[in-house]
């Protein structure tokens, strides 16, 4: 009991587990900077521009396959990352990403009271097709844009995807 | 060089007070002073003696403490109660041998002499041996106290049946060993007066 007694309630200072305030509040000190300076460096790391990031270029399609008001899916820069590659009303090309940014559904090209949109069926969220920002519905981030370019008479994925995925 | 000790030599106190005034200078402590200045029966003498904490090897204020509070480091120093944990019980003050524990009331805490742990751990000498003008309170090696000094220091108290053996030493003549403390044995003039008195009678 006596033992018990001493090794619970030593009085040796270094077998004591005492904390002292002061041992406390360098604590809590410098954990809380330690936390500030990670989620510093964490927002720094953020803020570094990702806008473009490059792949290597590939040939989605003639220019002739595609006539002004349609679209064509293609996969970019892998087999399996669908994207969806639109001539729009006055003849300009452009190329999204398919996979809706809410549930990853294919997005669809639809005109929709003379404005031409990205449509997703599976929540009625809708994509513009200027910069892929949302419209309307549930996604919660912009469509990343594939960016392409027309060499003569062909259309090619230059690598490069724009937007935060 | 052996390790520095504290020597306390009663019979060169001249009750000045200059160590009780040097301890309450203290940052640590400010205004309050460890240690006691204790008159050695008053009636038949002058002679004082500064009383500060022997440092036992087991010590009895620690043991007591319900509360944990009284720590000893590995240096052997008994510290004062962690204002944390003191709860102001004053058993520490019953418990020691020595009558070294203070309690102060404003604080609401037991503080006793540390042996100036802020400055005998970084190699300075405690406040009170640094002003002692007559040596009474002496801090310095073994091999220095015996250029100047004739008298034996003892660390071994025996009271009643038990031992205590301290970190501090006291200055007792040539050849003495240990202390044994017989409170019963004291005989005070006032006492033989007494006893003349009743014999006349």
């Amino acid at each position: 009991m006596n033992d018990k007694l001493k090794e619970d309630f030593p009085i040796d200072w270094e077998d004591d587990h005492f904390v002292t305030r002061r041992e406390f509040f360098k604590f809590l000190t410098l954990a809380s900077g330690g936390v500030a300076v990670g989620t510093a460096a964490l927002a720094a790391y953020a803020q570094i521009p990702r806008e473009e990031i490059k792949f290597e270029a590939a040939k989605i399609c003639s220019t002739e396959d595609l006539k002004p008001g349609s679209a064509l899916a293609f996969s970019y820069p892998r087999p399996g990352d669908l994207c969806i590659l639109v001539r729009k009303q006055d003849g300009e090309y452009v190329a999204f990403k398919r996979r809706c940014t809410h549930l990853s559904c294919p997005v669809e090209y639809e005109v929709k009271n003379e404005r031409e949109l990205l449509y997703c069926p599976c929540h009625n969220g809708a994509f513009s097709l200027e910069d892929g920002s949302v419209v309307q519905g549930p996604p919660p981030h912009p469509l990343p844009q594939v960016k392409i370019e027309v060499r003569g008479s062909e259309i090619w994925a230059t690598g490069a995807i724009k937007g935060d995925h | 060089m052996s390790e520095r000790q504290f020597y306390i030599d009663p019979s060169r106190c001249i009750g000045c007070n200059a160590c009780v005034q040097a301890c309450a200078e203290c940052d640590t402590h400010p205004g309050v002073s460890m240690i006691h200045l204790e008159q050695v029966q008053r009636a038949d003498t002058v002679q004082t003696t500064p009383i500060i904490c022997m440092h036992c090897d087991e010590p009895a204020c620690a043991m007591v403490c319900p509360a944990d509070a009284i720590k000893k480091t590995p240096d052997g120093v008994v510290q004062s109660s962690l204002k944390p944990r003191c709860i102001g019980c004053t058993n520490c003050l019953f418990a020691c041998p020595f009558g070294v524990p203070k309690y102060d009331v404003e604080v609401d805490q037991m503080m006793k002499c540390d042996m100036c742990y802020d400055r005998t751990s970084i190699g300075l000498k405690p406040m009170c041996a640094t002003v002692c003008p007559s040596g009474a309170l002496f801090y310095g090696t073994p091999e220095e106290l015996a250029a100047e000094r004739s008298g034996t220091p003892i660390n071994e108290f025996i009271f009643g049946n038990k031992t205590i053996t301290t970190k501090v030493h006291l200055m007792m003549p040539q050849g003495t060993k240990q202390l044994t403390v017989r409170p019963d044995a004291v005989v005070r003039r006032s006492d033989l007066l007494t006893a003349v008195r009743q014999v006349e009678r």
